[in-house]
């Protein structure tokens, strides 16, 4: 039976209007949150490593009180545990000090297996996952499209710019993975009952064993200088035909390398 | 979050909306148009547990109740009734009475693939000369050699022809009775009539105004023989079964309904933002925002009124005027909610492939099926003494 742990962070809707506070320069969590679609997709695949040959899914999370409710949705599709790293001193933590965090909280436990999306839809560092793979030392397979485990042993297609390559690693291992690696299931109803009755550990910076000093945005090592809204749409140029359309769409495409 | 649902109703009602918007919604026009039920959406909504919402884990159920059954029908509705239909039939007259009344025997036989979608059966009440008066009743089951001998015709019977149709439950005159005061009454009885046996024959299906994706078909007996414990519930107990049957799938029709002016409000709000005409948002003119405002105030008493219903339902109270008063209003809702919709949509909402259109289509039938609001409006004057 292996252990398997799956990261998850809920994010701001993608449907939904999204905005950075000008004040902390930080995503706004107030509005609607859902748990990030690649992470429901990274449940999946545990879900179906598990399905295959027997094992034990962990979901994992690091964020504010509402951040449960990711651990929460991959407990009601059928993960068996939760892990919620949270405290107010966390806050504002860049990538470097998220991959700390997680790796505190799942160091000791003896996980076979670390599941993550390639990168979250709010923050997109796409970092975190190979920093966090660095940290525990483990074996590192990124941008995975599909994924089997056997005979202690993971494999899987990773994506490139031009195509992909195949790649494999022994466990104890971390993946992250892409859009096409599954469809995620839906929970049914005795899945949600059954998700509030399974365990979720609560870990602040004390059970982490992390120095307030070296936690939160105050402490981070990147800082955000500025931030600002992507500048409109502009209206695109129109091209009146007057017998010479064709050269200039042709220019056009030329000059932006499409041709 | 609503303070009415609990946290596990609250996350199935979320669920469900999830997966109508994603699942369900991109077949439906398709659906529609080729009056077919999407059997692959039929078989993921099994896989999603919903069929078997309201029945016991014991019995392969997942443990809920007839108001999360309702929440699930309601969600399903906002985009396409048929499939809400085709759940609420599927429990209700399929399930339900066979977990209700069913012997040990009728149950194992019956419920493990019910209650996971597998398969569906129909509740066979109406028939060309007995719909609102089901005492009018003139198909018959004779008991003769150990086997009940089954003829007449039934009409208008959902998930009856479907590939995975099971069998129907037919409502039947099994003899007569004499009353104390010496009046002769027929004997009701319900007979379960498996789909194959010889002289049931399930005739073409309807071409319906609405809810065209779901299967319906008149069924005719001839002869029909089946085993004598394909009696269901007792002998005689016919006629109180289905009206309790009926009752409770009133509450689950004035949910959809609810469903359905909830969809028709969305679909609106939507429209009146993006439209632009004379160079503004339809929505900026207050006919338009004041006609939509009218229609959430419906969805929004329709639904106390399901919730209500369906709460007095589960909690063992009585409930029979209260389900009534849902599925009145709840109907009237869908219905003038279809059609504000379809003219805020303009010649668009004539068009079949907008949701709307077909929401103005499929909400008719709400105020006909499951009893007519006639039949509503006589249990509430009932209630009141006022028996006409
Ligand atoms: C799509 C669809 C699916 C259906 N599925 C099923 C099913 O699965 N199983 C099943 O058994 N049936 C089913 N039905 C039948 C449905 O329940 C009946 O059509 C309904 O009960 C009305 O019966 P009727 O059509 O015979 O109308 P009638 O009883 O003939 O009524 C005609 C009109 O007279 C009115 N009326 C009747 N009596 C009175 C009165 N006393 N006072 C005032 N007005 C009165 C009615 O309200 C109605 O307006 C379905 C029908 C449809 C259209």
């Amino acid at each position: 039976m292996i252990k398997i742990a799956v990261l998850v962070k809920e994010v701001p809707d993608t449907w939904s209007d999204r905005r950075i506070d000008p004040g902390t320069k930080r995503v706004d969590r107030d509005g609607d949150v859902v748990i990030d679609e690649i992470n429901e997709k990274a449940v999946e695949a545990a879900l179906q490593v598990k399905e295959s040959g027997g094992g034990e899914v962990t979901a994992v999370t690091m964020g504010p009180k509402n951040a449960l409710d990711a651990v929460r949705k991959a407990l009601a599709m059928g993960a068996d545990a939760g892990i919620h790293i949270i405290d107010e001193a966390l806050g504002g933590s860049d990538a470097l000090q998220t991959s700390a965090a997680l790796a505190a909280a799942l160091g000791s436990r003896g996980f076979d297996l670390v599941i993550a999306g390639n990168e979250s839809t709010d923050g997109r560092t796409a970092a975190v996952p190979a920093m966090l793979a660095e940290r525990l030392g483990l074996s590192q397979a990124t941008f995975l499209r599909t994924l089997t485990v056997k005979d202690g042993t993971v494999t899987g297609e990773r994506m490139t710019d031009d195509g992909h390559v195949e790649v494999r690693a022994s466990l104890p291992a971390l993946v992250s993975v892409t859009e096409q690696i599954a469809e995620a299931r839906f929970p049914n109803f005795k899945g949600i009952m059954a998700a509030k009755k399974k365990p979720v550990e609560t870990l602040g910076l004390a059970e982490l064993g992390i120095a307030a000093g070296d936690a939160g945005g105050a402490n981070s090592w990147s800082v955000v200088e500025t931030v600002a809204a992507k500048p409109p749409r502009e209206g695109g140029t129109i091209i009146k035909d007057d017998g010479t359309a064709g050269q200039k769409l042709a220019d056009y495409l030329a000059s932006a390398k499409l041709i | 979050m609503n303070p009415q649902l609990s946290e596990d109703e609250h996350d199935l009602s979320a669920m469900v909306r999830d997966f109508a918007d994603t699942v369900v919604a991109p077949r439906s026009y398709e659906a529609d148009t080729r009056h077919e039920l999407p059997m692959d959406v039929v078989a993921q909504m099994g896989d999603l547990g919903l069929f078997g919402l309201p029945f016991p884990e014991e019995v392969g159920g997942q443990g809920g109740d007839y108001f999360s059954l309702c929440l699930a029908i309601e969600a399903l509705a906002r985009v396409d009734q048929s499939i809400a239909i085709t759940l609420e039939a599927a429990i209700g007259l399929g399930a339900m009475p066979i977990f209700r009344y069913g012997t040990e025997e009728q149950k194992d036989t019956w419920l493990p693939d019910l209650v996971t979608g597998r398969a569906l059966a129909g509740f066979g009440l109406t028939e060309a000369e007995a719909g609102s008066d089901a005492g009018a009743t003139r198909t018959t089951a004779v008991l003769d050699d150990g086997e009940w001998l089954v003829n007449g015709s039934k009409q208008f019977i959902t998930n009856s022809g479907t590939p995975i149709s099971r069998f129907i439950s037919v409502a039947a005159v099994t003899g007569e009775r004499t009353r104390a005061d010496g009046t002769v009454t027929k004997e009701l009885s319900t007979i379960i009539v498996p789909h194959g046996t010889q002289g049931f024959t399930v005739e073409p299906a309807y071409d319906k105004v609405g809810w065209r994706a779901s299967d319906t078909h008149p069924l005719t007996f001839e002869d029909v023989r089946v085993p004598e414990a394909n009696l269901l519930g007792e002998r005689g107990r016919g006629f109180a079964n289905f009206l309790r049957t009926l009752d409770e799938g009133r509450i689950a029709v004035a949910a959809l309904a609810t469903g359905a002016a909830e969809g028709c409000v969305e679909e609106s709000v939507k429209y009146a933002k993006s439209r632009n005409v004379f160079g503004v948002p339809i929505g900026r003119h207050q006919f338009i925002a004041f006609t939509i405002a009218q229609m959430q105030a419906r969805v929004h008493t329709s639904r106390l009124a399901w919730y209500d219903a369906a709460r007095r339902c589960d909690a063992g109270l009585s409930f029979k005027t209260e389900a009534a008063i849902a599925k009145l209003v709840a109907s009237d809702a869908a219905m003038r909610n279809a059609r504000d919709a379809t003219q805020i949509f303009g010649g668009y909402g004539f068009m079949n492939e907008s949701l709307v259109a077909r929401q103005y289509r499929d909400s008719k039938i709400l105020e006909i099926g499951e009893g007519t609001n006639e039949v509503q409006l006589m249990i509430i004057a009932r209630s009141l003494g006022l028996d006409g």
